[in-house]
């Protein structure tokens, strides 16, 4: 098999294996990222929201926070690795795209040999 | 390692985008010069293979996560500037779709992910396999030592870029408005996650995937550097 289908295939079985990411994480009880919490999180940690935090916090609305679709945060684990399932295969999908019309743009033919 | 909006003040965030502009500039010349057609699947495949090995949360004791970035192992192959630009097309659609690292950030978070990441795995996985052959177990090694060495000096800057906010920005009486915490505090969660777990996860999925790579698909370690 040629080396980059052989690849595509190990991509395919990491957008599978991807609610390992999820599940882990949850059966150790462990949270966000060190960072990456929400300003919510942050006023529990230091008594309070820093003011250009809260702020900026809510400046972009993803259409998948967080790798789920809007209004599941409180769903089981089954249904989260559904959804990060979706995430991984519409995110590989949508790298993917950008990087074939860049690749494209940047790879020259008469480069070869 | 994704730094959310919120938490690196506008000046931080200004400098970050600044510092990136040049280095995506060179990264798109060097690559257009470089680049065969025929790698182009493989700039799809690194960007593709960074995205997805990033949902692999880890968990460390503290209660916190990290992950691997993969952006060593696209350097080995693509080399590094072509790794810059597959590891940016991986964070801007984090940011953009799915809200991992901020938008305000992605000029920072690309700095220590796309940038620092890569290179200085690149060259230091140069500097520990040089004068050996392409198949030997030592350019194994000297992929992990890169991916850990990579990584941590990213984490480094992101710690670093973290913990400047309190004295960049604070309220008159004292109250952060951005990242509350200080430098000791920033580095030592940055930097302690990663030397202990995250490091070693980006070590041996690099290594393991070179050692594949050598066995199978030697000819595509051969066009190490291309860009």
């Amino acid at each position: 098999m040629k080396a980059t289908a052989k690849l595509w295939m190990g991509i395919v079985v990491l957008i599978i294996l991807s609610p390992l990411g999820l599940i882990i994480p949850a059966h150790f009880k462990a949270g966000s990222a060190w960072g990456e919490w929400s300003a919510g999180e942050i006023r529990k940690l230091v008594g309070y929201a820093p003011g250009g935090l809260e702020r900026l916090s809510s400046l972009w609305k993803a259409p998948m926070p967080g790798y789920a679709f809007k209004g599941w945060e409180s769903k089981g684990l089954g249904n989260l690795s559904f959804a990060y399932i979706i995430s991984a295969l519409a995110g590989t999908a949508a790298v993917v795209m950008v990087m074939v019309f860049i690749g494209k743009m940047l790879a020259r033919k008469d480069k070869d040999g | 390692m994704h730094i959310p909006d919120g938490y690196l003040g506008p000046a931080t965030c200004a400098v970050m985008y600044a510092a990136m502009l040049p280095i995506w500039t060179a990264a798109a010349k060097i690559v257009k010069k470089r680049l065969k057609a025929k790698q182009a699947p493989l700039l799809a495949i690194g960007a593709a293979f960074s995205f997805v090995i990033m949902m692999f949360n880890v968990p460390i004791p503290g209660g916190s996560t990290g992950h691997a970035v993969g952006g060593v192992l696209a350097a080995i192959i693509l080399g590094p500037w072509a790794a810059c630009i597959a590891i940016t097309v991986a964070l801007v659609i984090q940011a953009l779709l799915f809200g991992d690292g901020g938008i305000t950030a992605i000029g920072a978070n690309c700095f220590n992910m796309a940038f620092v990441l890569p290179f200085i795995g690149y060259y230091i996985y140069r500097l520990a396999g040089s004068g050996s052959q392409v198949g030997s177990g030592r350019r194994v090694i000297a992929a992990g030592i890169g991916a850990y060495l990579g990584i941590n000096i990213a984490a480094l800057c992101a710690g670093v870029e973290f913990g400047l906010q309190p004295l960049f920005h604070h309220t008159t009486n004292g109250l952060a408005l951005y990242c509350p915490y200080g430098l000791k505090a920033t580095v030592t969660a940055m930097l302690g996650g990663h030397l202990l777990i995250f490091g070693w996860i980006e070590a041996i999925v690099t290594a393991s995937v070179i050692k594949y790579l050598q066995k199978k698909f030697p000819e595509m370690l051969y066009e190490e550097g291309a860009a």
